[in-house]
């Protein structure tokens, strides 16, 4: 599904590295953890692979479907499936949350070549997904992520999610900042979405969120690589002991 | 040879005389249009006046920002007659009381019948002899009161040189709007119309404005609002690209009335936009907004004067400019809160998204408070297309045009929230995305 090769980025405005060679393969059907050190560069991964401004690849590819993504615009990566779920979700005043939804079905139907979703049908789509969520009504006619907490934000990341059914899902952070059972919505939004043909990169801190979504390989990313993979038990492991051990293993 | 005397600056005294000559001279060779009765009397009254102050200069601080030469100039320059053809006319969607002027002129044959319920409308043009006690203490009164504190001398001209131009009454709750439909067929008409609105106490009506009227125009509205009565006021400013123009609104509210005032302008070489309001009964509510979309060569300007008289009243001033390729927005607002205007609730708001580092906007905003227990609020933003927003919307599918179609109309919303009917405000908001689907970079 999602292939890395020796991914090397640096900073548009100065000369910093940031990645430093990453690479990561995640199969259709996975789901892949990825847990490291503040300013690993786990976000930077995440916005350079759904095309944001600002940072420069020097080496190294990234496919989706066998598809060069670092080719394409955002909205080109979005329509082939591309989704990532911010860790800082971007609050708009003046556009509406159920605008905002149906523009970008919608936009993405349309670079997919397929029809138009019928509002009656977006419409019955939303409320049952945000009934889901626990997402009121009330949260969908706010501007997008105007005022919303920042649990709610990470909820209509994950409501976007569920409309737009993309098939390579990156989620930066999403369970930082919610609490006990809103962590479990969004886990069970996840789960349901789980299917053969998609597939997760999940990004966190935290053992928590992985023992609602059962991850099938955990990476370890630190300075800008990644150090260590393994299975479900590397993220228990960081969990008791932090990265001390880790990082002095890789390093040795 | 005296060239040493004319490279010292001009004297303020001197420079006042020297207005004031050309000014006379100018008035002298004005042709001021045939009328008799109260309505000659007035354009004589208004003369006076303007030949009191003089024509604006550039260098008059009320003009600081936008070169007054084009609407003053003796010729007026051409413009070509824009036709639309790839959207309905504006408010073309709505229920209403058309009434069509071509170039200027009231044209009967287009309109529909003045006789109204609810409505008295008379003609300007047929009004001098009759008399029409609510509209001739009206005529020239709300301009020659706009004055003070700053002179706006193309007001007096306008009150002078009307040719045409409707006298409204509401004297009844009217649902259906009177919609002023200008429409242009000469590329060189200069000409100058003047409206008078009477809202009874009690009465509401929806006056409705579109088109451009004509290569170089000067509109003249003055609205007396009585008790509790309401004036909801809808414009489009058309989109031919070479006309210049001035409007002057002048509206002034007694208790509890209500005034809701929107303009969308786009292109224009010149198009200056004032209001003057003056809250004069308690518990008054006047709202001013405006949306500009200006592109290359356009100048757009909003001067607004909001006066705070009695006590309790509430305003907002609400104007958004996108600007690009060059193009030119002016602000000029202010609040002024008199003595007696305690627990006066002011706000004013005026914002330019520009689009690219050629735009410019220059905005004055003011407040001038003399009462102790008022809230008042003013604020004025210049900025660009936030980066995070785009990408965010692009990350979501939204294709780059769409999304940066999708910030202007968030940018220009809270002035549509002005629009109090919503089959009006959506009628705008097609113009708007209309503008934003033909202006693609
Ligand atoms: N635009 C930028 N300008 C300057 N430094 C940047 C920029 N973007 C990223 N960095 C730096 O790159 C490094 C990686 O940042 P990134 O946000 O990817 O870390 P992270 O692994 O997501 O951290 P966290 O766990 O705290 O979210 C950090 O040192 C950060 O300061
Ligand atoms: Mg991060």
């Amino acid at each position: 599904m999602l292939e890395i090769k020796d991914l090397h980025v640096k900073l548009e405005e100065e000369d910093k590295a940031i990645l430093k060679g990453v690479s990561l393969t995640v199969e259709a059907g996975k789901v892949h953890a990825i847990m490291g050190p503040n300013g690993s560069g786990k976000s930077t991964l995440s916005y350079v692979l759904s095309g944001r401004d600002g940072y420069e690849v020097t080496e190294g590819k990234a496919l989706l479907e066998g598809k060069d993504l670092l080719e394409m615009e955002p909205e080109e990566r979005a329509a082939a499936g591309l989704f990532l779920a911010f860790q800082y979700p971007v609050e708009i005043p003046g556009v509406g949350n159920m605008t905002f939804l149906r523009t970008a079905v919608n936009a993405q139907r349309k670079a997919r070549g397929e029809e138009e979703m019928s509002s009656g049908e977006f419409l019955k789509a939303v409320r049952a997904k945000a009934k889901e969520l626990k997402i009121d009504a009330d949260m969908l006619k706010r501007p997008v992520n105007v005022g919303f907490s920042g649990g709610e934000k990470k909820r209509n990341e994950i409501l976007q999610m569920a409309i737009l059914e993309p098939r390579m899902c990156i989620l930066d952070e999403t369970d930082s900042g919610l609490d006990v059972d809103a962590m479990k919505l969004v886990s069970q939004g996840v789960n349901a979405l789980r299917d053969a043909g998609r597939a997760f990169l999940v990004i966190t801190h935290y053992q928590r969120l992985l023992d609602h979504i059962r991850p099938d390989v955990v990476h370890i990313m630190a300075d800008g690589r990644i150090v260590k993979s393994g299975g479900p038990e590397l993220a228990l492991e960081v969990e008791k002991n932090g990265y001390a051990d880790i990082l002095a293993e890789v390093s040795a | 040879m005296n060239t040493a005397v004319q490279s010292r600056p001009l004297t303020r005294a001197a420079r006042r005389e020297a207005r004031l000559q050309a000014t006379a001279e100018r008035v002298a060779r004005l042709p001021l249009p045939e009328s008799a009765g109260w309505l000659a009397r007035a354009r004589e009254a208004a003369l006076d006046r303007l030949s009191a102050m003089g024509l604006p200069e550039r260098r008059d601080e009320y003009w600081r920002f936008t070169d007054p030469a084009p609407l003053v100039a003796e010729a007026a320059a051409p413009a070509d007659v824009f036709q639309i053809t790839d959207e309905p006319l504006v408010f073309s969607g709505i229920d209403r009381l058309k009434l069509v002027f071509v170039d200027g002129v009231f044209d009967p044959a287009a309109s529909d019948d003045l006789a109204a319920e609810g409505l008295e409308i008379c003609r300007l043009a047929e009004a001098g002899q009759t008399d029409i006690h609510w509209a001739q203490d009206l005529y020239g009164t709300l301009e020659a009161r706009g004055h003070q504190p700053v002179p706006r001398p193309l007001g007096a001209l306008n009150s002078a040189m009307a040719s045409d131009g409707l006298l409204i009454r509401a004297t009844g709750k009217v649902s259906r709007p009177v919609s002023l439909i200008y429409s242009r067929k000469d590329p060189d008409a200069d000409t100058s119309l003047h409206h008078v609105i009477r809202v009874e106490p009690g009465a509401e009506m929806t006056l409705l404005e579109n088109g451009p009227v004509a290569a170089r125009y000067s509109v003249v509205t003055e609205a007396s609002i009585g008790a509790g009565g309401t004036l909801h006021h809808v414009r489009a400013q058309g989109r031919d690209h070479g006309r210049s123009g001035i409007t002057h609104f002048y509206a002034q509210l007694a208790e509890e009335a209500v005034l809701k005032s929107f303009t969308l302008s786009a292109n224009g070489r010149v198009l200056r936009n004032e209001a003057v309001i003056w809250l004069d009964g308690k518990g008054g509510s006047a709202h001013v907004a405006g949306a500009a979309m200006g592109d290359g060569a356009f100048h757009h300007d909003d001067t607004v004067f909001v006066t705070h008289g009695a006590p309790g009243c509430e305003s907002r001033q609400v104007f958004k400019k996108v600007l690009r390729n060059g193009a030119v927005g002016v602000f000029q607002g202010k609040i002024l809160v008199e003595q007696p205007a305690q627990l006066t609730d002011g706000y004013q708001i005026s914002q330019s998204l520009l689009m690219d580092e050629r735009s410019q906007f220059l905005a004055k905003p003011e407040l001038e408070i003399y009462a102790d227990d008022v809230k008042c609020s003013h604020g004025s933003t210049s900025g660009e297309i936030d980066d995070d927003q785009l990408f965010y919307l692009r990350a979501r599918g939204v294709t780059e045009a769409e999304a940066t179609n999708l910030l202007v109309l968030a940018f220009l919303s809270e002035a549509l929230e002005e629009i109090s009917r919503e089959d009006l405000a959506e009628e705008i908001r097609v113009r708007l995305e209309g503008w934003l689907g033909r202006h693609r970079r």
